[in-house]
């Protein structure tokens, strides 16, 4: 009953209705099954089958006519709204789609060109990615900026020739290891203060000088990497933006961001689910015990609520009013459901969440979500971050006091660096 | 389904908000909480009758606005932002949709038309002195007495019960209605000065049936109703508090700036706030559901009051807390609604319950 997730009322008119049945008739027909999994960029590393499997069934969503449903026709979307957005997820969560490693490439990268990007840009990146011939990844984050993006040290100097060549480390990438391209942040004016010298690039990821070497996360798998760049050039032509107008082209892609990590729909088979949880209380017994009963209740209202938020911004978002800064909101609130889902996790299953028979899918399944849920609250903005941002730009409160703000960044101290 | 307001729907909330604003202020609700005689504001009451709210889902040809329940719930958002010491809860809420759902004609034509025009007013007594909902059933026993009924026993926790002229009664026999100057009052301490309830003695007081084929049914009816009604005064009460708080914290300057440029502060009004949007989503879905998809309607009743009865007590405690030393001084308006947030948060049932009745509507 995955339906119970999702609002189950939208996109009731008759346009609605037929684009409803033609989404469950072409995914009916066309969706794989169970086994053909891909696990999402920021999950575990996709094999090379599950990576052609994936982008078979990109090309043929696109073929449908189902890609970039909220993109421009022009550059090969379906100039649809929000509604169909929303009807073609409610459809989708009942499989488990492999979609997962076109998720940066879709939901930051793409939108991100489609405000940004020139119209060459646009013709030449757009409809390669909606087909899923090219995957982008995003290189914002360094070991020195983290949440404080915007002191990263990764230089682009322009050469004689008009280029830019690029040296610096970027990590946390997911996807780097199969990306084409990416979307990459570079100071390019050091005598300005950190927020004005960025530009954000192009960068074509099998170009010369790019490194990328695989980063263990704490479920001990390997979703990203760390990338290295050596004197790589990047031709005049691959500034998304203005020079050194980097900063506010972060924003926009971030602002994405997090609406696609507090909007995207649960997967089938996740054991962090309210409906995943509830089965395993009944297989196990445990369901009609009053402390289980009232968790799930709990955990039941905490994913209901989200839902109906998401909902409602994309309402708002149809009427015209843009949810901005507000989807952090809905990224906070999704970070906060899974820890909530991993406490009811422990009081559901009991031990066995800590000890199992080798083989037993589900004791290894329950393990990563337990071990996964702290990337909820970090990747992306961490929940501070989040918070920091609904007091500043939602509700107006007065920001700290700045020692960074107006002071050039070859001066300022970054990261850990020792002084 | 629809989680955002139309332009009507606006203007509503806009010409209630306006009317609170001028004649229902801060102050004026600390002279009606002030005056046990009074006990409500019933130049305030009229006014709003005026303004044609009072009688929102009482069918056009009873006189009312034949309107739904989000209408009903954007009115109850600003008298919960304005804690509004008026009968609106017990008389437009509880006994008009109890005289709906009884569907009873004589009883309708008695009672609607008085109630949307505001000249009479009718509290609902349910709860026993345990205070569990329906369990008046146990402690009002009626009797035939020739050719009418008589009440006797005694039901507790009435809204705005002294002010009524009538009262529907939820007796071991099914539904009755009283006047309201039969019973005997016996007023309440109560934890939220602002909203009032009493204790009702019957002794054989006269009383007629409302004949009815399923009491029970019409009992379980008018909690669902009240769960959304309630909830949309507890988003009410949320939304103030939060515009107060964010407020505060950008004016009061400790340690030579704003409190609200503080990680510790800016981050709670932060969480304030992702828990008031999530709540306006969870409400209007409650009220929308209730307009449009009643066979949801117990699942969304009983997620408005999950979420929003214990979301609606932290938002006044953390506003409290956020506001310091002032906000525990009986002069600020922090504790009103501090006590109305949890007055609200049990006066359906506890929490525990609201959760078993999510789970019975989920069948887990």
């Amino acid at each position: 009953m995955t339906g119970q997730q999702g609002t189950g009322h939208s996109g009731t008119g008759q346009r609605g209705t037929a684009f409803r049945e033609r989404v469950r008739g072409w995914l009916a027909e066309h969706a794989p099954g169970g086994d053909d999994h891909v696990p999402e960029a920021s999950e575990s590393a996709p094999t090379e089958q599950q990576l052609a499997a994936a982008k078979r069934f990109q090309a043929a969503l696109f073929d449908a006519g189902l890609a970039g449903l909220t993109w421009p026709a022009e550059y090969g979307g379906q100039g649809l709204t929000a509604a169909e957005l929303q009807i073609f997820q409610e459809e989708a969560a009942a499989y488990d789609l492999p979609t997962g490693v076109f998720l940066i490439s879709m939901g930051m990268c793409g939108p991100t060109l489609v405000d940004l990007g020139t119209h060459e840009q646009k013709v030449r990146y757009l409809p390669p990615l909606l087909r899923g011939e090219e995957i982008w990844c995003q290189l914002f984050s360094e070991p020195g900026a983290g949440s404080d993006v915007a002191s990263l040290q990764t230089r682009a100097v322009r050469d004689g020739s008009g280029d830019w060549v690029v040296t610096g480390q970027k990590v946390w990438t997911s996807g780097a290891q199969y990306a084409d391209f990416g979307a990459l942040l570079a100071r390019t004016n050091p005598d300005e203060a950190k927020h004005r010298g960025l530009t954000m690039f192009v960068v074509d990821m099998h170009a010369p000088g790019v490194t990328v070497r695989p980063l263990r996360d704490m479920t001990g798998s390997a979703p990203f990497n760390e990338v290295y760049f050596d004197d790589v050039r990047i031709p005049a032509d691959a500034v998304i933006g203005e020079v050194d107008a980097g900063w506010a082209a972060a924003v926009t892609m971030l602002g994405h961001e997090r609406v696609s990590i507090g909007g995207s729909v649960r997967r089938r088979y996740d054991p962090m689910t309210f409906d995943s949880l509830r089965d395993e209380a009944r297989a196990r017994g445990v369901a009609g015990d009053p402390v289980v009963r009232g968790e799930l209740a709990e955990l039941y209202a905490a994913e209901r609520k989200l839902a109906l938020l998401n909902a409602r911004l994309r309402q708002q978002s149809d009427a015209g009013l843009a949810p901005g800064a507000r989807g952090s909101v809905a990224k906070l609130a999704g970070a906060q459901v899974l820890w909530q889902a991993v406490r009811v996790a422990g009081l559901v299953v009991g031990p066995r969440a800590i000890a199992w028979e080798p083989g037993d899918p589900s004791g290894d399944a329950l393990a990563l979500a337990i071990n996964a849920t702290p990337a909820s609250s970090i990747a992306g903005g961490t929940n501070q971050i989040q918070r920091g941002i609904i007091g500043d730009r939602v509700l107006g409160l007065p920001k700290e006091p700045q020692v960074d703000r107006d002071v050039p960044f070859r001066e300022l101290r970054v990261g850990t660096q020792a002084r | 389904m629809r989680l955002i307001l139309d332009e009507e729907q606006r203007r509503l909330a806009d010409s209630v908000r306006a009317l609170l604003a001028d004649h229902c202020p801060p102050q004026r609700v600390r002279e009606v909480m002030a005056d046990d005689g009074a006990g409500i504001d019933r130049r305030l009451w009229t006014q709003l009758a005026e303004l044609g709210v009072t009688g929102l889902l009482v069918p056009e040809a009873a006189g009312g606005a034949g309107a739904g329940h989000v209408d009903r719930c954007v009115v109850l958002a600003e008298l919960g932002a304005a804690l509004a010491p008026v009968p609106y809860l017990a008389s437009a809420v509880l006994a008009t949709d109890a005289a709906i759902a009884l569907g009873d004609d004589t009883l309708a034509e008695d009672l609607l038309p008085e109630i949307a025009a505001g000249q009479q007013t009718v509290a609902v007594a349910v709860a026993d002195a345990g205070g569990r909902w329906g369990s008046a059933a146990d402690s009002v026993q009626a009797a035939r007495d020739g050719g009418h009924w008589r009440l006797a026993g005694e039901a507790a926790f009435v809204v705005d019960g002294p002010f009524a002229d009538h009262v529907l009664v939820y007796a071991d026999h099914g539904w009755f209605v009283v006047d309201g100057g039969a019973v005997s009052w016996r007023p309440s301490r109560t934890l939220d000065p602002t909203r009032r309830m009493a204790r009702a003695e019957f002794a054989r007081t006269s009383a007629r049936y409302v004949p009815c084929a399923d009491p029970a049914g019409v009992l379980e009816a008018v909690w669902q109703r009240a769960a959304v009604a309630l909830a949309a005064e507890q988003l009410g009460g949320m939304r103030r508090v939060l515009d107060d708080t964010v407020e505060y914290a950008k004016v009061r300057v400790q340690f030579g700036r704003p409190i609200g440029s503080q990680q510790a502060v800016k981050h709670a009004c932060a969480d304030l706030y992702a828990s008031c949007e999530q709540a306006e989503a969870v409400l209007w879905h409650a009220a929308w559901t209730a307009d449009h998809d009643p066979a949801a309607l117990p699942e969304a009743a009983a997620l408005a009051q999950v979420v929003l009865g214990p979301a609606a007590f932290d938002t006044a405690a953390s506003g409290l807390q956020l506001h310091g030393g002032i906000g525990y001084t009986w002069e600020h308006d922090a504790h009103l609604y501090y006590k109305r947030a949890k007055t609200s948060e049990l006066l359906l049932g506890t929490p525990a319950e609201h959760r078993a009745r999510l789970a019975d509507a989920l069948s887990i």
